[in-house]
């Protein structure tokens, strides 16, 4: 086995679409990771899903794989992602139906099985209050972290379409694949592991959330280019981008998204192994490459993780400016008319911004309708009841899923894969 | 001076947990970070947004050390009521700390 090249060409749902191109084009990769999937976004797509059938996966799919799939499918690049979102099935027939119309052909692979609301335990505690799942509200979504093994049947497609599977492994199952790894064999699983979490924040790891001006640099932040992997069969990785793309790739910001959400260095849990980053070593190459070797494994824990998605009512923003001298002490003085006026609605009142130029922002979650509408009200009122000069009023009322988590043994999560064929090779 | 002269941070979050890493801008530097970036003093320069135990991870094979903060206050990005519910910021206000 020789060395293989992974791209990252998403690191959230609302990621730019152009650098993944870019790497498709020319980035000579043999796969691209697209991991489009938050913890709320889930619960969102399953509320679309609710409201129709035929929805519940990332709504952005449809504009990114009709720029994507003509280079990937060209270029012979597999593309994975977790765009399938709440309705895997449903996103890997839009896929085959983009495939067909621009007569691409190619194979698409689903995997389901993370979707455990049918057969999770509502009166288990949730990790983070204690308190039974079902006391947090109307449970909306229940869905498992699959692991790399779930993909790896899936591989033999040209893109590979999951729900929720734990980032790294987005990354771990297509390297496992290419470099003939098996999924016990610790040492690599674990670099594979380190490899996927550097990359699946994207930009993340290539100068962006990064610059800080006069103290940390980054050239042609506006164009930044997303980074890749040349992976070697122990796991030792180079990371790179490609000439003439904007960002930093350097040991600052590979050290700075290799602890990035990391709770514990020494046993970072994912559905593949116990991960162990304290012996990575990050070292420059020069010509721009960092190689990343040392990570160390122990067995995967025995249950998975469960992100349980719960209707948490909807929160009520509201905000007002005031600027000029003494606009701080006029700013405190419509927070304290706001929270006299609204006295007994759980809120917070704060004052954001310098002396000479605040904005008071009033926020409260609640499932009654009458408070939602009262909150912005009284903010809006201050127009012409509140201190003086108060302008610039904006109220935003949005819903709320919000999101325990829960465990489950390993045995109760049937993952799957479904083919969808071009419609010749099915002839 | 500010640990913003001395050191970069990056911000993470999962659940109502911050994690912290700080990373001296010149490796020579650690062992005064080290001294000086105790998990009492990050916790209290916090205050404001951590509620709970600030624990420290050394890290001296990366030059970095890595605190994982408890309930951050307001606790959590789905129902927090905060501008910033992910506690991104809270990075930069680390680096507002006197070393």
């Amino acid at each position: 086995m020789s060395t293989t090249r992974i791209g990252s060409g998403a690191g959230f749902s609302g990621d730019r679409i152009e650098p993944a191109e870019d790497l498709l084009r020319r980035g000579d990769l043999a796969d691209i990771v697209l991991e489009c999937l938050g913890e709320r976004t889930v619960a969102l797509a399953q509320q679309r899903r609710l409201s129709d059938p035929s929805l519940g996966y990332e709504r952005r799919l449809p504009a990114r794989f009709a720029r994507l799939l003509p280079p990937a499918l060209a270029n012979g690049v597999r593309i994975v992602t977790n765009m399938g979102a709440a309705n895997p099935l449903a996103a890997g027939q839009v896929t085959r139906d983009l495939l067909d119309a621009q007569g691409l052909g190619g194979r698409v692979a689903v995997v389901t099985g993370d979707d455990v609301l049918a057969d999770l335990d509502l009166d288990a505690p949730a990790w983070e209050t204690g308190k039974p799942l079902r006391e947090h509200g109307e449970i909306v979504s229940a869905n498992a972290y699959l692991g790399a093994d779930a993909l790896l049947p899936a591989l033999s497609a040209d893109v590979v379409i999951t729900g929720r599977v734990a980032d790294p492994s987005l990354f771990v199952a297509p390297l496992a694949g290419r470099l003939g790894w098996d999924v016990d064999d610790l040492p690599r699983i674990a670099a594979g592991t380190v490899v996927g979490h550097l990359l699946e924040c994207a930009g993340q790891l290539t100068g962006g959330y990064f610059a800080d001006p006069g103290f940390q640099d980054v050239p042609d932040l506006h164009a930044l280019g997303f980074p890749f992997a040349d992976v070697e069969p122990d796991g030792t990785a180079l990371l790179g981008k490609l000439p003439g793309t904007g960002g930093l790739l350097s040991r600052a910001t590979v050290r700075e998204q290799l602890l990035y959400e990391i709770t514990d260095p020494a046993a970072y849990l994912t559905p593949d192994v116990t991960l162990d980053v304290r012996g990575v070593s990050v070292t420059e190459t020069g010509a721009g490459t960092v190689r990343v070797a040392g990570a160390r494994g122990t067995p995967r824990p025995g249950s998975l993780k469960v992100s349980v998605g719960y209707r948490a009512g909807s929160k009520v923003e509201a905000e007002i400016s005031y600027a000029g001298p003494n606009a701080a002490r006029r700013a405190a003085l419509a927070a304290e008319v706001v929270t006299t006026r609204l006295a007994g609605v759980p809120l917070r009142a704060e004052v954001l911004g310098g002396e000479t130029d605040c904005r008071l922002r009033v926020a409260a979650i609640s499932h009654d309708q009458d408070v939602l509408e009262r909150v912005g009200d009284e903010v809006e009122s201050l127009y012409t009841n509140g201190p003086a000069g108060g302008g610039g009023v904006r109220v935003h009322v949005n819903e709320v899923i919000g999101i325990v988590s829960a465990l489950i043994p390993r045995d109760a999560v049937r993952p799957a894969v479904t083919f969808l064929e071009a419609p010749d090779a099915a002839a | 001076m500010l640990l913003h002269e001395l050191a970069h941070c990056r911000a993470g979050d999962k659940g109502n947990v911050a994690t912290l890493s700080v990373f001296p801008r010149d490796d020579g530097d650690y062992q005064l970070l080290v001294r000086t970036l105790t998990a009492d003093r990050v916790r209290a320069h916090l205050a404001e947004y951590v509620a709970g135990e600030v624990v420290r991870h050394e890290l001296p094979g990366l030059c970095a050390l890595h605190f994982v903060c408890h309930q951050v206050v307001d606790g959590g990005v789905t129902t927090s009521l905060a501008l910033d519910t992910h506690g991104k910021s809270l990075s930069s206000r680390l680096l507002s700390l006197e070393v």
